[in-house]
């Protein structure tokens, strides 16, 4: 699915009736299958601008379309992802990836079995009756990552979501997210404030001012797929790497 | 994918120490009991203390006897569990309901409140005789004054306990184009239980007051006539039966909710 943001902006009612503006305004659009990674500095309304693509935030200016629908509330092909796992405490580890399928009115059986056929793929077999306060921070990322699977989705947005994580574990989950996504070539948006996994995963990397964030650069990453831990080293990768931090730092004044 | 991360769920073997640990701490409050009893006797035994304020233990007992073999223990505590019961089921249900209503639309909050506070600020002492006059000497009135007592605990508890709910799972739930009630079910109703049940453990000891205040005030039957009327005829062994009825009613209950938060919180005990 086609994404795209037409002028839109975001803005709070501040202290003092003050109107403060936390994004925008904002115009891009993301083609079907493609993988857009968002970077900024913190603060810059990244994931206000996640929200909005999520349905979850109104913006004050401007509108958000899904192919040509428009997102004016969680749309359900359109899946979230958010910066920490998200899980409900109560919830087994089966019972949480099956969360989507539940809500949807699948019964028990039907969706116990669709959340076994997934685990070996998510490597979390034999931990399907574990709660989440009992699996590691990269497990407990892997449930998230199972749960919105299970959603179907065709478009993922995801909110930092592997930012809690130590580095070679984001790495390996980026990657292991590049390989769930297969052939089914979902549309990606993916926020992160790390460079080169944005460069690692992206078809194209959007970077964003400071508050309220607006594009300030929309660099295309023609680097071959499948994408592999040791193109990190390669002097593409660094050249591209180079250029979004150059961007980011060049409104640091 | 390496699995350097694994934790193993599983509880691992509990150690010797640990289990002679638990049955001590199981054990330990009994000891306590048989202790307060053994000191209680010699206290009579010695004739320390007037056998009218405090007759031994022995003669509690033959008085406990005598009031479960004629019946009326029974008829008193089944009058004083019912009211017990259904003010309850009222007060429960109310102050969850509104509890719910608070947390979902804060301006009711400022509304209420007035009412809320003044209700839970009087004692309940002052004000259960206008609840008997209202209701009458029968066991409706003591249904309210439990209802009353039992709604604050619940209701601030349901406030406390839907206000903690996760903002992010409910930006989740919004996604997956959850319902309402789906949200209640799946993600309020489990998020806040765990303080709503905490509430209910306070609630169910405070039961027992709500019953016995109105009796105390006015009613034909119920524990709280009973000691009322075991007082006046100077029946101390019967004041104590009745006193020590409603405490292990009290604890019954108490019991029966921590029970319940046992089965339901299993995942608070493996996460902790």
């Amino acid at each position: 699915m086609r994404l795209s943001l037409r002028q839109v902006e975001v803005s709070y009612a501040g202290p003092a009736g003050a109107s403060l503006s936390a994004l925008g305004p904002i115009s891009f659009e993301v083609a079907e299958e493609e993988f857009v990674c968002l970077v900024g500095p913190s603060g810059c309304g990244k994931s206000t601008l996640i929200r909005v693509l999520a349905g979850l935030l109104r913006p004050s200016v401007g509108a958000a379309y899904c192919g040509d629908e428009l997102i004016d509330r969680p749309l359900p092909h359109i899946a979230i992802m958010f910066q920490d796992t998200n899980l409900m405490p109560w919830r087994t580890v089966l019972d949480n990836i099956a969360l989507p399928l539940e809500i949807a009115g699948v019964t028990r059986a039907k969706r116990y079995q669709t959340v076994r056929e997934l685990l070996p793929q998510l490597n979390l077999e034999g931990f399907e009756l574990a709660y989440p306060a009992e699996l590691s921070g990269g497990m407990a990322q892997r449930v998230a990552l199972g749960r919105v699977i299970l959603q179907q989705p065709r478009v993922w947005l995801l909110d930092e979501p592997f930012g809690a994580l130590d580095a070679l574990t984001r790495e390996k989950l980026s990657l292991e997210l590049l390989r769930l996504r297969g052939r089914s070539r979902q549309t990606i948006v993916l926020v992160t404030h790390d460079i080169s996994e944005a460069v690692l995963l992206a078809d194209r990397v959007i970077v964003l001012s400071r508050r309220p964030g607006k594009l300030i650069a929309d660099i295309a990453v023609k680097l071959p797929r499948p994408r592999s831990a040791d193109m990190i080293y390669q002097p593409d990768f660094l050249r591209l790497a180079k250029q979004v931090r150059a961007c980011i730092e060049d409104q640091r004044d | 994918m390496a699995e350097s991360d694994l934790t193993p769920f599983a509880q691992p073997e509990k150690s010797r120490a640990i289990a002679h640990g638990a049955i001590l701490r199981r054990l330990s409050p009994l000891a306590t009991v048989l202790v307060l009893i053994l000191i209680w006797h010699w206290i009579t035994d010695w004739r320390l203390v007037s056998r009218i304020l405090i007759p031994p233990p022995a003669d509690v007992l033959d008085s406990l006897a005598a009031a479960l073999a004629d019946g009326t223990l029974a008829k008193h505590s089944t009058t004083t569990l019912g009211e017990m019961m259904w003010g309850l089921l009222f007060g429960v249900s109310i102050g969850l309901a509104i509890g719910y209503a608070i947390a979902k639309a804060p301006l009711l909050e400022y509304i209420l409140s007035p009412i809320i506070v003044a209700f839970q600020s009087t004692p309940i002492v002052a004000y259960a005789p206008l609840l008997i006059i209202i209701f009458g000497t029968g066991p409706s009135s003591k249904v309210v004054t439990t209802a009353v007592i039992v709604f604050f605990p619940t209701l601030v508890n349901t406030i406390v306990g839907i206000r903690g709910v996760s903002p992010r799972l409910r930006d989740l739930m919004l996604s997956l184009n959850a319902g309402r009630w789906q949200i209640f079910r799946n993600l309020e109703l489990p998020s806040a239980l765990p303080v709503i049940l905490a509430g209910l453990k306070t609630s169910t000891t405070l039961a027992v007051i709500g019953a016995v205040v109105g009796e105390f005030v006015g009613s034909g039957s119920g524990l709280g006539v009973l000691v009322i009327s075991a007082r006046s005829q100077y029946d101390t062994p019967l004041v104590y039966v009745t006193v020590f009825t409603m405490t292990a009613i009290a604890l019954s209950l108490y019991s029966l909710v921590a029970l319940l938060e046992w089965r339901v919180l299993l995942w608070q005990r493996r996460s902790a």
